[in-house]
């Protein structure tokens, strides 16, 4: 019997450690090399790839992908929380309602940035309707700085939100809010001092699920920041591409991998479960 | 209150399907500029032409086919194997796969195979991508079929032993078909996931191994670009057909 | 009767708790043997390991003179009902009969499963799905899966606990009656102190892992030989360190010559339909039910009285 289930995880355990934990193994070795002239790793071994990441240029590229992160996470809660609300208390209609959060998401991440660089670029649906209508001479510059890539992240992630939320506001007793209703509390009391404390589970399991996707994001900050909004991501890949510096890329990974472990331990710790 | 409820969620449907609906309205627009001009499938038959899309699509098809395939198979055994007894090794390893951001996992597995070729002497290309976009879709595989696994009643394998089955006749005609709704789900998400992914992709595909998102990708970034506008709902609808599917499955 | 089960010394330890302690007994061909108990007591265990789910820490298991301890579950010729019945639910009715017979092949299988089909008035559903039937019908296919394999001994995991409490008794006596029909050994696991009096030949009564008690349903009801059993097999009354059955109980004016009596005041009564039920505290101060008819006189609160009651039907426990 024992040996089914080992024979059962042996493939993926397998697939993990060549193609996840080996790859990183070696990130950490490259950490600790000297950059090739023309990209990958030579010797000696160095200390200097850390070092760097004390930087202030790299240090507040952290600090921005950070607040670049919270702003958009604290947009999904803003925005999550009357979504969820309204889908927990659809009744029959609730799934054919998450169903609906849920297809664009799963669709395609690139094609969605897509969808909102036709709108707001200059030459825009938004610019041009707006020209033709005459209340502007000059296209505004929606595109391409720090607000559409909010925009992008929370129209990305916002779906990581709004399901966590719904789950712990589905479990809610509905007999509480009668309670609380039949203690004289209204609505908005009741929404303040019932509803909001007992989903505080759920809107952190949302925070963490949407903080850790906007932290390390790539595709999106570069299509809708268009490379004046430089976050961590974005320097990762330049690392690789067109700087060259291996070894300093790979500490930043590392760097990057780090602050999202401890977020996911947070978690994990405090439900005492997987993301699984 | 609920008025206002039902107003802010209607407000949110629009904001995350209106984008899609309006990309896909203009995708028929005869004029290459954001003016209507008139309906027309002019778009859709000049990406049909274009050799390069058809070869990057191609090259995605075959990618995600593959991927799917592997994905499927090592996602369900894994999933099996963590029914019959919880790994918190191996469920802390797939949470961390999920969580772990694509461009680190993509420079991972560059500086991995770029390490592995100076023994092997091969050059990055399709395998490459499949090999990547087996690790990322296997957690994915195995969150859909454990979710079907923790419905499937431990007794009735059970009973299948006690009837006389051994445990490979026991999977194949107890669990297996029980299971099959939620291997098809796992499936058709994995395709999409592989289909769609950029970030990874973009980095350990070879010269000749250019996706059908790396060809967009590029084309996005150069500009306003009607053929995008046509592809690009051809992929939503296509992809969103194929979830569509994957959660009616996953209900029954 | 050659024992076609013995099992000898059966130990089960699971990390942190024992499950079974040291469990001998054996159970005659064609017999209809309950293991009864409370929850925890190790009964369910006792089953899984004679199915082969579970692997003994210490002891044997041996069918027809053969251990089984290294047999894997679809090697030994025992049978499983199971509480919820397991019954595959994307099978019909016909195939989750025929499941078995697969793997066990019986030269007569046709045969087999168009008798179990008849026997167990499952013509006419054999189309079916599972989820298509109703509670007492998935018992039967259950049982017409488990029979048709001709098991040396068929086990029963609590099966009707999952019916209506209006067909429990029903089922009860068309169980025996089936047991009695195909003749194959039975073992089953009950809480119910009712069901394994009224249906088996033995009982083996389990307490915390341990065989408490071993013998036919007169000799446990009437003769037990622990308080615990006393106490589990029905309510019983307990004056001077003699157990009293409230329905063994009779209440007259004075004492009677050739019964046992001591004297009491009615504190309360309760109508119960087909009897009544008489609270009354003797002047050592112990409560004592007492069952009565209902046409034998009215009964007042603080009336005195003699509890009288043959000594034949005291419960008499052996010295500890």
């Amino acid at each position: 019997m024992k040996r089914v289930r080992e024979i059962c995880l042996a493939p993926a355990a397998l697939t993990l450690i060549t193609l996840f934990a080996t790859p990183v193994a070696i990130l950490v070795v490259y950490t600790l090399l000297t950059r090739g002239a023309y990209g990958g790793v030579e010797h000696p071994y160095t200390l200097d790839n850390w070092g760097r990441l004390f930087d202030p240029l790299y240090l507040s590229i952290l600090a921005r992908s950070f607040s670049v992160a919270a702003v958009s996470t604290g947009l999904c809660l803003l925005l999550g929380f009357p979504l969820a609300l309204f889908i927990a208390r659809a009744g029959r209609r609730k799934n054919l309602y998450l169903s609906l959060v849920m297809l664009p998401f799963w669709t395609s991440l690139l094609v969605r940035t897509y969808a909102w660089m036709f709108l707001l670029r200059d030459t825009g649906l938004i610019n041009t309707a707006l020209q033709a209508t005459g209340l502007i001479r000059e296209p505004l510059p929606l595109l391409y700085n720090w607000w559409a890539v909010i925009l992008g992240l929370v129209y990305g992630y916002l779906p990581f939100m709004v399901l966590p939320l719904f789950a712990t506001l589905e479990r809610m007793d509905p007999s509480l809010l009668e309670a609380a209703a039949d203690l004289g509390s209204r609505p908005f009391d009741t929404l303040w001092r019932v509803i909001l404390p007992l989903s505080a589970p759920g809107m952190r399991a949302g925070a963490i699920l949407v903080f850790i996707p906007c932290l390390g994001a790539y595709l999106t900050p570069d299509l809708m920041g268009g490379g004046k909004t430089i976050l961590i991501g974005t320097v990762i890949q330049n690392q690789f591409t067109n700087a060259r510096d291996w070894p300093f890329g790979a500490a930043l990974s590392l760097a990057l991998m780090a602050a999202v472990m401890l977020l996911l331990w947070l978690q994990v710790r405090r439900k005492g479960e997987t993301l699984l | 209150m609920s008025r206002l409820l039902t107003l802010s969620a209607v407000l949110l449907f629009a904001f995350l399907h209106l984008p899609l609906l309006v990309l896909a309205g203009w995708s028929f627009n005869h004029s290459r500029f954001t003016v209507w001009e008139g309906f027309s499938w002019q778009w859709y038959g000049a990406a049909f032409r274009d050799q390069q899309l058809i070869e990057a699509t191609v090259n995605s098809l075959i990618i995600a086919l593959a991927a799917t395939a592997a994905s499927t198979v090592i996602g369900t055994l894994c999933a099996y194997g963590l029914w019959k007894r919880d790994s918190r090794v191996m469920t802390m390893s797939l949470s961390l796969s999920l969580v772990t951001p694509e461009i680190v996992m993509g420079i991972s597995l560059l500086a991995f195979f770029q390490w592995l070729f100076r023994f092997l002497g091969v050059q990055l290309g399709l395998h490459t991508v499949v090999l990547a976009h087996i690790s990322f879709c296997i957690a994915f595989v195995v969150i859909v079929v454990l979710a079907r696994l923790r419905t499937f009643d431990g007794t009735l394998e059970e009973a299948a032993l006690d009837l006389g089955a051994t445990e490979w006749q026991t999977f194949r005609r107890v669990t297996l078909p029980n299971l099959t709704p939620g291997i098809v789900s796992a499936a058709l998400l994995a395709f999409t996931i592989s289909f769609d992914d950029y970030v990874i992709t973009s980095l350990v595909a070879g010269v000749d191994s250019e996706t059908l998102p790396m060809v967009l990708y590029a084309m996005a970034r150069r500009g306003a670009n009607p053929v995008v506008n046509a592809i690009s709902t051809i992929i939503v609808f296509g992809l969103g057909a194929m979830i569509l599917v994957s959660e009616r499955l996953r209900e029954k | 009767m050659a024992d076609v089960l013995e099992i000898e010394g059966l130990t089960k330890h699971f990390p942190g708790h024992a499950a079974l302690e040291d469990l001998t007994l054996g159970i005659a061909e064609g017999e209809f043997f309950s293991l009864l108990g409370p929850s925890g007591c190790g009964k369910t265990t006792t089953l899984r390991l004679i199915a082969g789910f579970e692997t003994p820490t210490r002891g044997d298991i041996r069918l027809r003179g053969k251990s089984q301890n290294s047999l894997r579950p679809y090697e030994r010729n025992v049978s499983t009902v199971f509480q919820s019945y397991a019954l595959f639910p994307h099978l019909t009715v016909r195939e989750n009969i025929e499941f078995g017979l697969r793997y066990r092949r019986k030269g007569n299988g046709a045969a087999l499963v168009r008798q179990s089909i008849e026997m167990l008035e499952l013509g006419g559903k054999e189309m079916r799905k599972p989820d298509e039937l109703s509670g007492g019908e998935k018992q039967r296919v259950a049982l017409a899966r488990s029979l048709v394999i001709e098991p040396d001994v068929l086990l029963l995991d609590e099966p009707l606990s999952a019916l209506d409490p209006n067909l429990r008794k029903q089922v009860r006596s068309e169980l025996k009656a089936l047991q009695r029909r195909v003749g194959i050994t039975f073992v089953f696991i009950t809480h119910d102190q009712e069901e394994a009096l009224s249906m088996s030949d033995r009982i083996a009564l389990l307490n915390h892992g341990r065989l408490e008690q071993l013998g036919t349903p007169h000799e446990l009801y009437l003769a037990p030989r622990s308080r615990f059993a006393a106490a589990f097999l029905g309510p019983v009354n307990w004056i001077d360190h003699v157990g009293l059955r409230p329905e063994a109980t009779r209440l007259l004016a004075r004492p009677t010559e050739g019964l046992h009596s001591v004297a009491a005041t009615i504190e309360s009564s309760t109508f119960l339909g087909n009897c009544v039920h008489v609270e009354a505290r003797t002047s050592g101060g112990t409560l004592v039910v007492a069952e009565v008819s209902r046409l034998n006189g009215k009964w007042q609160a603080g009336q005195p009285i003699h509890i009288c009651w043959d000594p034949g039907d005291e419960i008499r426990l052996p010295p500890a």
